[in-house]
């Protein structure tokens, strides 16, 4: 019994990771067709901006919540200016661009942090369920992804902000016709995606050892999180967590956490195998 | 029946809860040459889409020289000996004119017969002076002659062609329709169509779709006089 | 046809390959040297796909690691290297072409195949990275996890086991297979097979209202740059006489693909070129520790994404076209590529 419990809190919280990690490139690829292959270096950045704000004597809510995806979102924003911007519409050369900027990020995080792990300590302590340790921490990753699923859908289907971001995704040129600027609608979208990245980020610093190059660890089932759920954001985003958090999740019990993360990844080959327009392309179509 | 090349039996092709076409039954002898026209939204170009290749139907069968078709791949469809040309004129853009029809050639008449076919089909469509362009380089009439090439080169017994007179000038139609009579001397022809001058010119037989279905199909001069057929098509038209 | 220019623009290429080759020792050591031909032809596996088939695979380090971890294994077990050389070709030809098969069967689109192509990697990097313990062994090689495997037989004569090709010979040797590759693909993309890929990267569609198979075909084409990515594997295997799962790393994938873009797609040789220089970059920064290595390969990739789409060779064989046009006398003699086109080099 005790088992199953941890078993199903297990199995929600890594969906919650799934959702949190990918909601700022579902945003992004989502509503841009904009693959940002340095989206694991805008987690890192926000985990850095996180534990800087801690050890400077923030509170660590603060750290989390706001600094680090103002942060990033500011990062995201001179990133789209500076590179992005030029590249709509040719998806692989924004991706080849992207990967360079992930390699560069990773470049200036070793020479401003240097090759070493950093970390601080999750603030909600852990206590046990019968002979079984669980994270107290792994409840709030659960409940914020919740929040945050409910509040992109209120935002992209209930104010007039979202609509106008969806009406430019779908037809700029009629946007433009009606009054709205493409550029910056985009501009503002994928400041809102990369800030998503940074409390992502945020959200993490406190369960890993932060290095430079954390963000790949993330970026794959990130990346395969959202090109599985397919063309609707929210719905997309939260049915393919669902499936990969549950196929890694067992796996893990079963035998380890390395056949977890290695059964996701077959789980994803054999998922686009079947549906190539990922899991919205069949199912759900049409929703948000 | 010996000369019956090819037959649909109850072809249906369903997108949603409409069906673009809607069981059509129809069937074309050797050596015949066939106009389909109708309306947009007919299902004309669903169902060559369907014949080639490039649709699976939802129900139906489609009988190419006997042989039940349904349901194969257009590179299958096209080893049957069969030239296609799409809406959209396809072609390789990065390639040189005589390389897009050469490669046709290529795989019915092997490296030694290719040449002299892609010579003949340069000439006879009067596309020598631009053999050495990159096709991506040519104005629209001249690619949809590219295309023909490539129909031709590769020496079929039956072609199916979908509006290859779009976008053409009037001297290129007019060119066009006698390369069309050329190749209905050794092949079946099907057609789709908009230009009704362009019909005129060149067909005898002509199927009318209508709302996915087949309305008529008589001789040209019938089918113009036929007040139902004025109602849908001309009708909308003008 | 169109094949006779060819053939004179591949001698061409081999003949300054070969005078260069044998001048570069005078400049830098042999043992630099072969790792950064060794690196031209792991990239020009890619550029073979990428470039000529238009067949994105963010995952080429599967097959280069492969061919590297199937040499090992083999040697290790059999003790000569003349059938773990074999293997190390062949069995990442037929991965890839499992892989390729089943991704062009199901008709899947750039971006999945991006995808799944990075996530196969991955797959194989986190794989072999949990293979620290003793059952995970295959014959006598224990596959080691995060330390990779070490000691086994480096390339010999064949036949003779004792015989170590190493130092100089193995430069030679690596200079003799680039060529021998170079001059095959080049023959395979003339040839009728080439042709067709070329046409298939232009259109897909027109091409299959032809007759031709471009499921089938993308396959062989993806297994043929799996062959060659595993031969770059076998030799780097040789040369590091150690392998470890960073073969399989997403950074090796992206250095691959960033040769690829730096040198020029649709050109054999500009990946070639591309893999040489920002290979001997990166061995240069090594020697310094100020800037780090990461970050100019991340800014050489995103500039050359910006700057030139089209990468260094073409660009530079655009301005010689240019330059030969504008003094035609001058230049008339010298027979470089055309830079439109796309389809040669």
């Amino acid at each position: 019994m005790d088992l199953a419990t941890v078993l199903i809190v297990e199995i929600f919280y890594s969906i919650a990771v799934l959702v949190v990690i990918s909601a700022g490139l579902a945003v992004v690829f989502g509503m841009m067709r904009v693959i940002n292959l340095a989206h694991g270096e805008f987690l890192m950045a926000g985990g850095y901006a996180t534990i800087v704000a801690v050890n400077a004597g923030i509170n660590i809510y603060v750290a989390m919540l706001i600094v680090a995806p103002l942060v990033v979102g500011l990062i995201g924003l001179v990133v789209e200016r500076l590179v992005i911007r030029h590249l709509y519409g040719r998806l692989v050369d924004t991706m080849l661009a992207s990967w360079g900027l992930s390699l560069v990020m990773i470049g200036l995080a070793t020479m401003i942090f240097g090759n070493t792990t950093t970390g601080i300590s999750p603030p909600i302590a852990g206590f046990a369920i019968g002979g079984y340790q669980i994270n107290g921490y792994n409840f709030f990753i659960i409940v914020v992804a919740a929040l945050l699923l409910v509040a992109m859908y209120a935002l992209l289907a209930g104010t007039r902000a979202g609509l106008v971001a969806r009406g430019t995704m779908q037809r700029a040129d009629m946007a433009a016709a009606l009054g709205y600027s493409p550029d910056r609608v985009y501009m503002v979208t994928f400041f809102c995606g990369s800030a998503l990245s940074g409390l992502a980020g945020g959200l993490l610093a406190p369960l890993v050892g932060l290095v430079p190059t954390t963000g790949g660890t993330y970026i794959a089932k990130a990346f395969i999180t959202v090109i599985s759920g397919g063309a609707s954001i929210i719905v997309g985003l939260l049915s393919s967590a669902t499936l990969f958090g549950l196929v890694s999740q067992l796996f893990t019990f079963a035998a380890s956490p390395v056949v977890g993360e290695v059964a996701l990844l077959v789980a994803a080959v054999v998922l686009l195998r079947l549906l190539p327009q990922g899991i919205t392309g069949r199912f759900f179509r049409g929703r948000l | 029946m010996a000369d019956i090349v090819l037959e649909t039996r109850g072809v249906t092709m369903r997108f949603g809860g409409v069906n673009a076409v809607d069981g059509v039954d129809f069937f074309l002898r050797r050596d015949e040459l066939r106009c389909l026209i109708g309306p947009n939204g007919a299902g004309k170009s669903t169902f060559f889409k369907c014949l080639a290749g490039m649709l699976t139907p939802s129900a139906g069968e489609i009988l190419i020289d006997g042989q039940e078709t349904t349901g194969w791949h257009p590179h299958e469809i096209a080893r049957l000996g069969i030239g296609i040309k799409t809406q959209v004129p396809s072609v390789m853009d990065g390639l040189s004119v005589r390389e897009n029809i050469w490669l046709a050639a290529l795989r019915v008449l092997g490296r030694q017969g290719a040449d002299g076919a892609v010579a003949d089909a340069l000439e006879r469509l009067d596309l020598g002076d631009l053999a050495a362009r990159p096709v991506g380089q040519l104005a629209h009439g001249e690619r949809q002659r590219v295309e023909l090439g490539i129909v031709i080169a590769a020496r079929p017994w039956l072609v199916l062609l979908d509006e290859p007179a779009a976008g053409m000038t009037a001297d290129e139609i007019e060119r066009l329709a006698a390369v069309i009579a050329e190749i209905g001397r050794q092949a079946a022809i099907i057609i789709v169509e908009h230009d009704m001058q362009f019909i005129r010119a060149i067909a005898r037989t002509v199927t009318v779709f209508a709302q996915g279905r087949i309305l008529m199909e008589d001789h040209v001069d019938a089918v113009m006089a036929d007040p139902r057929v004025r109602d849908i098509y001309l009708g909308k038209k003008g | 046809m169109s094949g006779r220019p060819q053939i004179g623009a591949t001698l061409a290429v081999l003949g300054a390959f070969v005078l260069l080759a044998l001048a570069a020792p005078a400049v830098l050591e042999t043992y630099t040297l072969t790792i950064l031909l060794i690196y031209g032809l792991l990239a020009m596996s890619l550029g073979l796909v990428w470039g000529f088939g238009g067949i994105l695979c963010f995952g080429q380090a599967a097959f280069y690691g492969l061919g590297a971890y199937s040499y090992a294994i083999a040697a290790i077990n059999l003790g000569e290297s003349t059938l773990p050389f074999a293997l190390g070709i062949l069995v990442p030809f037929l991965f890839a072409g499992l892989l390729g098969a089943m991704m062009f069967y199901g008709r899947l689109s750039d971006v999945y195949l991006g995808v799944i192509t990075l996530v196969v990697t991955l797959i194989f990097f986190k794989f072999m990275n949990s293979t620290a313990g003793p059952e995970y062994a295959i014959g006598q090689a224990r596959l080691g996890g995060f330390n990779g495997i070490p000691g086994y037989q480096t390339l010999n004569v064949p036949g003779d086991p004792d015989a170590y090709i190493f130092g100089d010979d193995f430069y030679y040797l690596v200079v003799a297979i680039v060529l021998v590759v170079y001059a095959l693909l080049r023959w395979l993309l003339a040839s009728p097979f080439g042709r067709v890929a070329v046409a298939i990267r232009e259109n897909e569609a027109r091409v299959e209202l032809m007759g031709y198979d471009a499921r089938l075909r993308k396959t062989a084409l993806f297994a043929v740059g799996g062959a060659v990515a595993g031969l770059a594997g076998t030799l780097f295997a040789s040369w590091a006489e150690i392998v470890t799962p960073g073969l399989f790393s997403l950074g090796q994938s992206a250095e691959i693909i960033i040769w690829c873009i730096v040198g020029g797609l649709g050109t054999l040789v500009g990946p070639f070129v591309g893999a040489m220089l920002l290979g001997y970059l990166k061995f240069a920064l090594g020697q310094q520790t100020l800037i780090d290595n990461t970050l100019v390969l991340g800014l050489v990739l995103v500039l050359s994404v910006l700057l030139l789409p089209r990468g260094v060779v073409p660009t530079l064989g655009q301005w010689v076209g240019l330059a030969r046009r504008r003094r035609p006398r001058r230049a008339s003699r010298r027979r470089l590529r055309p830079a439109r086109g796309g389809a040669d080099g």
